[in-house]
């Protein structure tokens, strides 16, 4: 299949390690990966913040961007469920009918990461190696807007000398929310620093996750704290195999470029 | 189409509790820094959802439930007015009294006169979110009349002159040694050896109020649910101080929020299943107490019900925003929410606090009025999953921040930031130009993995508590175009 | 214009003209397979869950089964006259010597130990009592006041869920809903039997 890949905005700009890794594990298991050179945003960012107005046009750069496109594929469960949940509905708000149409065609084809690799490719077990101690935090889109339900985990417990410990209080937000973790950052460091308790409570080596955003927010956290446990992405884990994890680097990113 | 645009009125400034005195951030702010608050909040809660979870999970037909309480409640705005009408015509035809309140202040002034023409003094109250909302003990004091609440949490946060911080258990943020400590401290007659045992907490609080409840001429509920069909009203609730009040005093007067009604008696089987188990987490809760206007030789001899908008028609008028009317004031979705569970309910400034309250509340008084609340979430959607009535809590929160932004007449430098950004991310070509001046950050970094922990605002609102990771060198989009450059 | 045209004319304004209701799919439970002994497990089962004592008898045995309630309620040797029954209680189910409610004044009504009634219908799922304001279930401060309260229920009476009772009921009578003693949920959110209402619920189950 060909799989166009929606890097996101987050992800291309702050984490691009995550999209290489989804390029490569896609490609891995046979399949084309396009990376069409006019994406942007999904526009997220502006809805949730108040700005769809202004999130008009970022739906319709997008819209244009994966045209024709077969499958989109997104390491990022906010932003898909963005693509299926808001860009129709601030177009068709703003009387952009025929935009609304074409993005609600568009999200038809929109994937988030595991929700494609089980239900589009039929796949659980991706010849994956990661030799960690690992816990997944489900995050509250990937939850609740998409309802991923265990996808992310039957993934994880089919890698080669993973041990999935399962996260206390999994289900709670870890307090980023976009634009919140800044409006409101004494409350979201609230929620952030429980979410890393219950983290670090697994004394697991990584923690993981299908939304780059979150992760950076719990990493950061994990960081200034000088944890040793590091947040690594769905999609880099999934990615790893003998050949590609580096001895120096237990629990790095296997795909760091 | 938005209200302001119709010229409906909101709820009044100066009069009753449904705005702060200051945002949302602020005071969670202080909260945040009560630990006592915190456990109290996290035990409770955590109660709660476990219970609630327990009792859904038993009915098979939960989502059913909940989707025909959706649709009822959709039902009964389209045809507000007439519901209204044949509600109005089957309490009076009952023997009841209707009156229409324009907002706080009206009702108010209604209820005060009503209770006045009785020559009473004082009025015992069954916990009501309407009557908290319009301020009214303070304006029956004002009056000279005084109101005791009496209901158990009502009753904890009257005697500690303290407000209430959730719909269901005003008192939530006061443990069991911190009651005692109020009780020993204010009930007269109160036994010196009380200890915190809840039983013994609640024993007091019976035999404090046992002889009001005698004694008393006037009561004041609100009320659950009102059926258009019969007139029928219904309170539901726990402690028997509901039925005390609607039973024993000679007069009834009843203030409830317009959107309270049902169509049919038969719509009741929905939501008598709906609220117990979202609210308490029961089954069904101890009483309900279900009455049509008068009836001779039990209860009340005079009713009132006082019919209240205060913001209710201007929050109709939102095609999106007006499904918070469709609440039934269970509160589960205060009790799943996470930043509610950290900053307890005062941080919201009204009196429906948590998920609800930042919907509701931005819309009853106007959205300029309640600025930060539709920003007091990060857009979990545990408030929507758990909703009995399944309000999709997290889109009105988005849609209210827009109308916040776009009521602005000057520019805000977040919307010079976020018109720029968006004008970028419109084309890729400006985008990627964008995405160069991230590297900035790099200099920032000299080398280091991580930026700075002290950044200039609005980043030092993420690097006071959280690292930022050093931009890369090279982002994924140009590495990869590097890459398959033909 | 007055408060009620005006609040009316917003109303109007702020739906418009276009204003069709919704569909409402009533595709949940109504009925209920379960035979009738399988209910009056159900509802014995949910009525204990909440702190309520279940005496279960034969149609012939309510008198004794009744005063055995009261033992249980009252502590053995209770005074008859400090019982009160509602006025259209059977004659058979009053233990004698036994006050019949004559809408005193509810402080005299409050100085009774125990009132004894009949109800109008019980629902099983959720253990619930309803009382209906008729001779049979007396009016509410009857089964308000005192501290202990013995309800005896029929098989007949026993209904699945609260769709079906409410069908049997008049939506004009004042009805009561009764799930348990008194309780509160006000401190820490657990639940706590005993405020306001009566503190002890006994249930003579007849079938």
């Amino acid at each position: 299949m060909r799989v166009a890949l929606f890097a996101t905005c987050l992800v291309d700009t702050l984490v691009p390690q995550v999209a290489r890794a989804t390029a490569v594990l896609l490609q891995r298991l046979g399949h084309e990966v396009v990376v069409p050179p006019g994406q942007t945003c999904c526009g997220q960012m502006h809805v949730n913040t108040g700005y769809r107005r202004e999130a008009v046009p970022i739906v319709a750069n997008h819209v244009r961007a994966f045209a024709g496109a077969e499958a989109v594929v997104a390491p990022s469960g906010s932003c898909v469920a963005s693509i299926h949940h808001q860009q129709a509905m601030v177009a068709r708000r703003a009387g952009e009918t025929a935009l609304a149409e074409e993005a609600e065609a568009l999200a038809a084809r929109t994937y988030e990461l595991s929700q494609f690799l089980v239900d589009v490719l039929g796949v659980v077990d991706v010849g994956a190696y990661y030799p960690h101690r690992v816990t997944y935090h489900p995050t509250c889109h990937s939850l609740r807007l998409l309802r991923v339900g265990d996808r992310p985990q039957r993934l994880l417990r089919a890698v080669r000398g993973l041990e999935l410990v399962e996260l206390p209080g999994a289900e709670s937000c870890c307090g980023f929310g976009g634009t919140f973790s800044v409006k409101n950052a004494d409350t979201s460091t609230a929620m952030l620093t429980d979410k890393m308790a219950n983290v670090l409570a697994t004394h697991a080596e990584v923690c993981t996750a299908g939304d780059a955003s979150c992760l950076m927010h719990i990493g950061g956290g994990l960081s200034r704290m000088r944890s040793g446990t590091r947040t690594v992405h769905l999609a880099e884990i999934l990615a790893s195999t003998e050949e590609a994890v580096a001895p120096d680097q237990a629990t790095a990113p296997a795909v760091s470029r | 189409m938005s209200h302001v645009f119709l010229g409906i009125p909101t709820a009044p400034r100066g009069v009753g509790h449904l705005r702060g005195d200051r945002p949302f951030p602020e005071a969670a702010r202080e909260a945040l820094r009560d630990g006592q608050l915190r456990a109290n909040l996290g035990h409770a809660t955590s109660t709660i959802r476990a219970k609630r979870a327990a009792v859904v999970g038993e009915l098979p037909d939960w989502e059913q439930l909940r989707a025909a309480g959706r649709a009822i409640k959709a039902a009964t705005m389209a045809r507000l007015d007439e519901h209204l009408l044949e509600l109005e015509a089957r309490v009076t035809e009952r023997g009841g009294t209707v009156h229409w309140a324009r907002d706080a202040a009206e009702a108010n002034a209604i209820v005060t006169r009503l209770v006045r023409d009785t020559g009473a003094d004082e009025v015992v109250k069954v916990k009501s979110m309407a009557t908290q909302e319009i301020g009214l003990n303070e304006a029956l004091e004002a009056a000279g009349i005084h109101a005791w609440e009496t209901d158990l949490a009502e009753l904890i946060v009257q005697l500690g002159e303290d407000r209430p911080s959730h719909i269901l258990v005003p008192a939530i943020h006061k443990n069991r040694a911190e009651i005692r400590e109020i009780f020993l401290r204010t009930m007269p007659d109160v036994d010196p050896h009380l200890t915190d045992e809840p039983r013994q907490l609640a024993m007091a609080a019976r035999a404090h109020l046992r002889e009001r409840f005698l004694r008393a001429k006037v009561a004041i509920s609100g009320a659950n649910f009102a059926v258009a069909e019969t007139g029928t009203l219904a309170v539901v609730e726990s402690e028997g101080n509901g039925r005390m009040c609607l039973t024993l005093p000679q007069t009834l007067i009843t203030v409830m929020g317009i959107e309270k009604l049902v169509p049919t008696w038969r719509d009741l089987e929905v939501f008598l299943q709906l609220l117990p188990r979202s609210s308490t987490g029961e089954r069904m809760n101890p009483y309900t107490s279900l009455w049509t206007g008068v009836t001779d030789g039990d209860g009340p001899s005079e009713f009132h019900l006082v019919l209240l908008d205060n913001g209710r028609t201007a929050t109709l008028a939102d095609e999106v925003g007006r499904e918070v009317l469709h609440c039934i004031r269970c509160s589960a979705c205060l009790n799943v929410c996470p930043v509610y569970e950290r900053t307890g309910g005062h941080a919201y400034g009204s009196v429906y606090p948590g998920p609800i309250g930042a919907v509701l509340s931005p819309q009853l008084t106007g959205v300029e009025d309640n600025a930060s609340l539709p920003y007091a979430s990060s857009l979990c959607g545990a408030c929507y999953d758990v909703c009995p009535v399944a309000i999709d809590i997290p889109s009105i929160l988005v849609h209210l921040r827009a109308e916040h932004v776009e009521a602005q007449t000057r520019l805000t430098p977040e919307a010079v930031a976020f018109k720029a950004l968006a004008k970028a991310m419109s084309n890729s070509r400006l985008w990627r130009t964008a995405q160069k001046a991230t590297r900035l950050g790099r200099l920032l970094a000299r080398g280091r993995p991580i930026l700075p922990a002290t950044l200039p605002p609005p980043a030092s609102q993420w690097t006071f508590s959280r690292d930022l990771p050093t931009p890369p060198k090279e982002t994924f989009s140009e590495a990869w175009a590097r890459e398959h450059r033909r | 214009m007055t408060a009620r045209d005006e609040v009316l004319a917003r109303i109007r304004t702020a739906l418009g003209p276009d204003r069709p209701p919704p569909e409402i799919a009533r595709d949940y439970r109504t009925t209920d397979e379960r035979t009738v002994a399988e209910l009056l497990a159900v509802l014995t089962d949910r009525l204990e869950d909440y702190r309520a004592t279940v005496l279960r008898c034969a149609p012939d045995a309510v008198a004794a089964t009744v005063a055995a309630a009261l033992d249980a309620g009252l502590g053995a040797g209770w005074d008859p006259a400090s019982v009160v029954t509602a006025p259209g209680l059977p004659g058979p189910w009053r233990p004698g010597g036994a006050a019949e409610d004559d809408g005193r004044p509810a402080a005299e009504l409050a100085a009774f130990a125990a009132t004894l009634t009949g109800v109008a219908v019980a629902i099983a799922e959720t253990g619930t009592l309803v009382l209906d304001g008729s001779p049979l279930s007396g009016r509410r401060a009857l089964s308000l006041l005192p501290d202990c309260l013995v309800c005896v229920v029929e098989a007949g009476q026993v209904v699945s869920g609260v769709p079906e009772a409410l069908t049997r009921l008049d939506p004009a009578a004042p009805l009561t809903m009764v799930s348990g003693p008194s309780a509160t949920s006000d401190i820490e959110l657990n639940r706590v039997e005993g405020v306001h209402g009566p503190r002890t619920l006994l249930v003579v189950l007849v079938a």
